[in-house]
């Protein structure tokens, strides 16, 4: 609970009026909190002076689960529940992590494979963010443009996998299917017509007068503040933090590809701000399509399933491999003693430390500043909580 | 008029059917206008609305309302009765007097006023009231943002909005909406929207202002009727549904009805005001006090589209910002277009 002060202010014709401070509680039912979260906001008018974030609404004891499965494999559709928006990077995370403690070197084609998926993830889960975004700002039509998209994305998904929201389809050593007939015909034809609603969405929401002026030097989070917070993903490079792990911290074959880091660069408003949030997640679907047709075009041949390990006994010790998620630095901790199930596994989850920023961005902002900053910070609950 | 008095001898009758004819109108309206709006929205986004209830899914709207006519009508608590009951009666009111100037066609008009527009423009603000009630009332912190929201919302869009009627009426000489028609029936190049009837001279110099006070016009009744870009009231993914939050069925529906009632209010002072109400834009042609209906229905009509389509396609605006644009942009503006105006009057 948070202490409200009280304020003695004088009229002009020297009556004293007492003011107060108002305390109102955003969710955990709210439109705009993306989920059960709630914000306890302290407001003087429609000033935001504090804002607490409780969270834990939805948490599952997803790390506690992991420890009493049967074996490692078990984990993997637990991972998908975490970040439900980008069920195919947190499967990467941590299917990458055990490959690493087992030694298992996959075949490439599953690695062209797993990066085709993966950014096909990414770019559905930033359209999420971004339709979702514009519904906070207002603009309800975007979000449809955003959602015929990924639809198409959850199509091919469901022809490879089976299922369109939580896949348990990267497997330790492999995959759970090869790419069904037609899958590369389809996922080109999409990156051709995938362009043409980047450019849509710029002109619709992106650029638009109004939605400028509601996003542009609105919650600006300073190169500093992000590093010292810990922020990730388009949280950190919207601040101008040149900062992201599939070049930095490489993993699978992302080294080959031609593509660039998105940083925001403050073409509006100031770096780090709302706007620069919201166009680095844009400009990396954009990055995103590229790397999808190099994979397209130089899709090696080879078996999926051949390295698919009969029973996961990893060496005891311990181990920490991250991946860039859509949201960020996901990672995952996990510790191996003699045993068919992980001793201990914990996940560094992405929105969980971007939204700990929250409190230090938001105080002085308005509160429709307050949701154009949720929006950007682009929470997924499920992963907060887990 | 005279062959509805002649048909009906008694006065309290007529009297009765007076007051009742803009409720028989907006009924079906609002019906028709919720099954638009939908539609509208739908095909500018990729999909198709209703499809099950009747050809196309034209019954749903009538679903609807009885779905709404089910529901358990809830009062909090902790709400004030009194109050909360009355609320969405009384924005009903305020939007429902101001039909009663509203010139139909120039057969009907609920009532020829001489103060027509001043009365209009002062019913009118009644809704503030009604919101303002409902948000108190309501007993929720969102609820009576909103409803703040709102009432400053309104009431610094009015000035700017009767700064525009003002220049109209320089330019007319009347207030009396009725009149004010008639001296647009002579065709589309004696709409005040192209300077009235005024020799030519003046009428080219007139123009550009008019035009620049119909967009002030349009600009502020978006604002008073809450509709995206100014949803700041209601705007949902701030405070959840605004003032209305905690009303549920018939009283949330009387708030819906109320909403697009404005709507039409806004829309059909705007045909009045500019693109000469229910005359025909061919002078002659097609004139007559049915087709004036025809006339002045389907200009409003095109109005209320105008602010569909606008509504789903911009963000909203900010609080602050919405004030701004009031106050330093288009108060000012309204008032230097009515100086100017009144100067080439007297020339």
């Amino acid at each position: 609970m948070i202490e409200t002060p009280q304020k003695i202010i004088k009229t002009s014709t020297g009556r004293s009026l007492r003011t107060e401070e108002m305390v109102v509680n955003m969710g955990p039912q709210h439109p705009s909190t993306h989920g059960v979260l709630r914000l306890e906001v302290v407001l003087d008018g429609e000033i935001v002076v504090d804002v607490v974030p409780h969270m834990g609404y939805l948490h599952r004891c997803f790390e506690k689960h992991c420890e009493h499965m049967t074996n490692y494999q078990q984990v993997i559709p637990y991972v998908d529940r975490m970040d439900y928006t980008a069920a195919m990077t947190n499967e990467l995370a941590f299917v990458v992590g055990v490959e690493k403690m087992l030694k298992i070197e996959v075949s490439e084609r599953v690695h062209y494979i797993r990066i085709i998926m993966a950014e096909l993830q990414r770019i559905a889960s930033h359209l999420i963010a971004i339709g979702t975004f514009g519904i906070d700002m207002g603009a309800f039509t975007p979000f449809l443009y955003c959602f015929r998209d990924r639809e198409r994305i959850l199509d091919m998904f469901e022809a490879t996998c089976g299922a369109r929201l939580l896949y348990n389809y990267m497997w330790v050593g492999g995959l759970s299917h090869d790419l069904p007939p037609g899958f590369v015909e389809t996922a080109k034809q999409f990156c051709v017509d995938f362009k043409k609603t980047l450019k849509d969405l710029n002109d619709l929401l992106n650029y638009n007068e109004i939605f400028i002026k509601r996003t542009a030097n609105v919650g600006i989070l300073p190169k500093d503040l992000a590093i010292n917070y810990a922020c990730s993903g388009p949280m950190l490079r919207g601040s101008g933090v040149d900062w992201d792990l599939r070049r930095d911290d490489p993993y699978t074959l992302y080294h080959k590809f031609n593509w660039e880091v998105v940083v925001g660069k403050g073409e509006v408003g100031t770096v780090g701000d709302v706007w620069n949030r919201h166009m680095v997640r844009q400009r990396e679907m954009e990055q995103s399509v590229y790397i999808i047709e190099q994979a397209l075009a130089s899709l090696p041949d080879g078996d999926v399933s051949k390295t698919i390990p009969k029973r996961i006994r990893p060496t005891p010790g311990d181990n920490y491999t991250r991946i860039e998620s859509p949201r960020g630095e996901l990672g995952f901790y996990i510790i191996a003693e003699d045993s068919v199930t992980p001793y201990r596994i914990k996940a560094r989850a992405p929105a969980f430390v971007n939204l700990s920023v929250i409190n230090e961005i938001s105080k002085g902002a308005m509160l429709a500043d307050l949701v154009a900053i949720m929006g950007s910070i682009d929470i997924v609950l499920g992963e907060v909580d887990r | 008029m005279e062959f509805i008095t002649s048909a009906l001898e008694n006065q309290i009758l007529l009297t009765v059917l007076n007051a009742a004819l803009p409720l028989l109108f907006i009924l079906p309206y609002a019906l028709v206008t919720i099954y638009i709006e939908m539609k509208m929205a739908a095909h500018m986004q990729n999909r198709l609305a209703y499809m099950q209830t009747g050809y196309h899914g034209t019954l749903q709207p009538f679903a609807d309302i009885v779905k709404l006519l089910q529901k358990e009508d809830i009062i909090p608590t902790a709400a004030d009765k009194f109050l909360f009951i009355l609320a969405p009666y009384l924005v009903f009111v305020g939007t429902y007097a101001s039909f009663a100037v509203l010139p139909f066609s120039s057969a009907y008009a609920g009532s020829e006023l001489d103060l027509g527009i001043f009365y209009l423009v002062a019913a009118s603000s009644l809704v503030v009231v009604g919101i303002l009630m409902a948000g108190w009332a309501s007993n929720n912190k969102w609820s009576l943002f909103g409803a703040l929201r709102s009432a400053a919302q309104i009431v610094s869009y009015e000035i700017p909005a009767a700064l525009a009627i003002l220049g109209v009426v320089m330019i007319a000489g009347t207030m009396n909406l009725q009149t004010l028609t008639s001296l647009q029936s002579g065709g589309i190049h004696e709409w005040i929207i192209f300077g009235g009837t005024l020799p030519l001279g003046h009428k080219l110099a007139l123009i550009p202002f008019i035009v620049v006070l119909f967009v002030i016009y349009l600009i502020s009744s978006m604002a008073e009727v809450n509709r995206t870009p100014f949803d700041i009231p209601e705007a949902e993914s701030e405070l959840v549904q605004g003032y209305n939050t905690e009303y549920s069925g018939m009283k949330f529906a009387i708030f819906y009805l109320a909403e697009y009632a404005n709507l039409f209010l806004v829309s059909a002072v705007a045909v009045v005001l500019f693109f000469g109400g229910w005359a025909s834009p061919f002078g002659e042609l097609m004139s007559g006090p049915l087709w004036g209906t025809f006339w002045f229905v389907t200009k409003g009509m095109l109005f209320v589209c105008l602010n569909i389509w606008l509504r789903w396609t911009l963000p909203r605006m900010r609080v602050d910002q919405l004030m701004y644009v009031s106050w330093k942009v288009m108060t000012p503006f309204a008032l230097l277009c009515v100086i100017v105006i009144g100067f080439i009057l007297v020339l």
